[in-house]
């Protein structure tokens, strides 16, 4: 007793500064938490969240016998892998490249010019895809065209196809100046005794460049490789959900938009949440599974 | 002597086709970036007939600024500035209230708990209650459609908090603390006076960070919104860019022919409007942003 009021005494304050922070990770996070069992309920309107009848693994084995589930998880887990696949080994090129640029005025035009596209906000970005990629009329068509490629009018933004290259393509080009930060700041720690080294046993600038800079970088290489593993299946709703339309709703109907579609627009509210519930799920069991591989491999892990 | 003359013949000749390599690789990625960005510019100053035609490659024609009168009569897309901006600054301006006090605690190395606090936080980035959950939580406070919850979604942010308190705690000593209190300072007034004084890198930098996230905000607009006068700049966005709704105007989609050229100038003159401002800043504040993701880095 004597030591919670010491306690208090001390820290009182501390706690005040940390109350409406807590409070609102309390209310919107921790409080939908609780609300999870609406999954494991009939949602009854009348009764609130928590007030349904018990309903079990119901709506569950409603999600996993419908087509919807192998089609949401198959694109979910697409995009995702080719995302990372493709996305993560360019922004460690693009920061080799400008670290070795020796012109410092053309270094800076390219860093500044390519961290622009982070923020361009979902909607143009869409947008600005649906004007390049228009059939017949956007800039890459006339480009195919110009080359003979293609005789037809190509419609990238319509079809099942390209559906997930173009949605993999675009994120590199908006991600991957900002991506590459990182890696510039790892490259620019680098102790240049050793460049010296390399130049007194007659490297050239290549072969510095793999042999000194890309060992540096390595640990930071692991490290966000895990990071981004650990998030790898959080597919971003806004730009899929934006991206698609009735010719490409195939490969574009991922399990965030599938939650959205059926829990909030057509009102299945259990149904909703319980493939919500999957999705997290999946993810946690993802993150716990690259911490323990990477606890494993090099001895860094998130938690 | 032979030999070791070619070796360092070869070495400059290799070296002089890398630096090449690498000079025409930074050539193309800038073009790659920027030309996407240039054409929308030329595009949204040009007629709109030669942009379908696809004669206008590299230099606008037929300059006309058509789109932007009409967007700029547009009353649909002046409210979303208004809304977007009131967001903006009432949304950051609470974010920052917030998120630094709490930072602060959770920065002292003496406070005693604050592991597990840590985890309070920590966790809700890796485990969420979902989408429905979370909208009938929102829903059962009486807050869909109200401008409240577009300025206070996501009031704190995990990762920024973590970034604020890793500097925090690496780059004010704790001496510093450790003197104040021997003459009788509190942590109210150590944190005002001491702290927020020498914070103002990591404050520039989730200030930029809260801003932005607001400006572009749509995700927290399309799922708790549907009230028209709540309508953030991205949602108004939506329908002009996306949905093809008519213009204040009268070109819609259905008016095809000279109407749908024209509703296309007006799109990219959409565009750049909405993103000016990002745009505009950006240069002076581009090394915050940098400093923001080392900081982050140091704990990830």
């Amino acid at each position: 007793m004597v030591k919670l009021k010491k306690y208090l005494r001390k820290n009182w304050q501390l706690w005040i500064m940390l109350f409406p922070a807590m409070l609102y990770i309390f209310i919107f996070c921790y409080v939908p938490m609780y609300g999870i069992q609406l999954a494991f309920r009939d949602y009854d309107f009348t009764k609130g969240i928590t007030g349904g009848a018990w309903a079990g693994l119901k709506y569950f084995r409603q999600y996993f016998d419908s087509p919807m589930f192998g089609v949401t998880l198959k694109n979910t887990f697409v995009i995702a892998f080719t995302s990372i696949v493709v996305g993560f080994p360019v922004p460690i090129i693009l920061a080799m490249i400008i670290n070795q640029l020796r012109n410092k005025k053309w270094k800076r035009v390219v860093q500044t010019t390519v961290y622009i596209p982070y923020f361009i906000s979902v909607v143009v970005m869409v947008s600005i895809l649906r004007i390049m990629l228009a059939d017949g009329t956007g800039v890459l068509d006339g480009f195919f065209k110009s080359l003979h490629l293609v005789k037809d009018n190509v419609n990238l933004m319509g079809s099942e196809r390209a559906f997930m290259p173009v949605y993999v393509l675009s994120g590199v080009w908006q991600t991957m100046g900002w991506n590459s930060i990182i890696f510039i700041a790892a490259l620019s720690s680098v102790d240049t005794q050793l460049y010296d080294a390399c130049k007194i046993d007659g490297a050239n600038r290549w072969q510095t460049m793999i042999h000194v800079d890309f060992p540096a970088i390595l640990p930071t290489i692991m490290i966000l490789l895990i990071l981004n593993m650990g998030n790898v299946l959080n597919v971003g709703f806004d730009k899929v959900y934006l991206m698609q339309n009735s010719l490409n709703l195939g490969a574009s109907q991922v399990i965030s938009t599938y939650v959205y579609t059926v829990g909030i627009k057509s009102t299945q509210f259990s149904f909703g949440a319980a493939v919500g519930l999957f999705n997290t799920v999946i993810n946690f069991a993802f993150l716990m599974i690259t911490n323990k591989l990477s606890k494993k491999a090099t001895g860094t892990g998130l938690m | 002597m032979a030999g070791q003359v070619n070796k360092i013949k070869e070495k400059c000749m290799a070296d002089r086709v890398f630096g090449a390599a690498i000079i025409i690789l930074s050539i193309i990625t800038f073009i790659v970036i920027i030309y996407p960005l240039w054409f929308v510019i030329i595009a949204s100053i040009s007629n709109s007939n030669m942009v379908n035609q696809g004669k206008v490659v590299f230099w606008p024609k037929d300059i006309n600024f058509y789109g932007y009168k009409q967007i700029l009569q547009d009353a649909r897309i002046w409210k979303g500035y208004l809304n977007t901006i009131f967001y903006v600054g009432a949304g950051t301006a609470l974010n920052m209230i917030v998120t630094m006090p709490a930072a602060y605690a959770l920065s002292r190395p003496d406070f005693k708990g604050r592991g597990k606090i840590m985890f309070y936080f920590v966790f809700t980035m890796f485990f969420s209650g979902g989408l429905v959950p979370l909208y009938m939580t929102i829903s059962s406070l009486g807050l869909i459609s109200t401008k409240t919850i577009l300025v206070i979604m996501v009031l704190v942010n995990t990762y920024n908090l973590i970034i604020a308190r890793t500097f925090i705690e690496s780059s004010i000593p704790n001496d510093l603390y450790e003197a104040a209190v021997i003459d009788g300072c509190s942590h109210f007034r150590y944190f005002f006076s001491v702290v927020i004084p020498l914070s103002k890198a990591v404050i520039a930098v989730l200030v930029l960070y809260y801003a932005v996230f607001h400006w572009n905000d749509f995700f927290n607009a399309l799922m708790f919104n549907s009230n028209n006068d709540n309508e953030p700049l991205q949602i108004t966005l939506r329908s002009i860019l996306l949905l093809n709704e008519a213009f204040a105007n009268g070109t819609g989609a259905g008016a095809g022919g000279y109407g749908q050229a024209f509703a296309d100038q007006v799109k990219y003159a959409a565009i750049i409007v909405s993103t000016v401002p990002i745009l505009c800043v950006y240069p002076f504040i581009q090394k915050y942003f940098e400093k923001g993701v080392m900081i982050g880095a140091v704990k990830g």
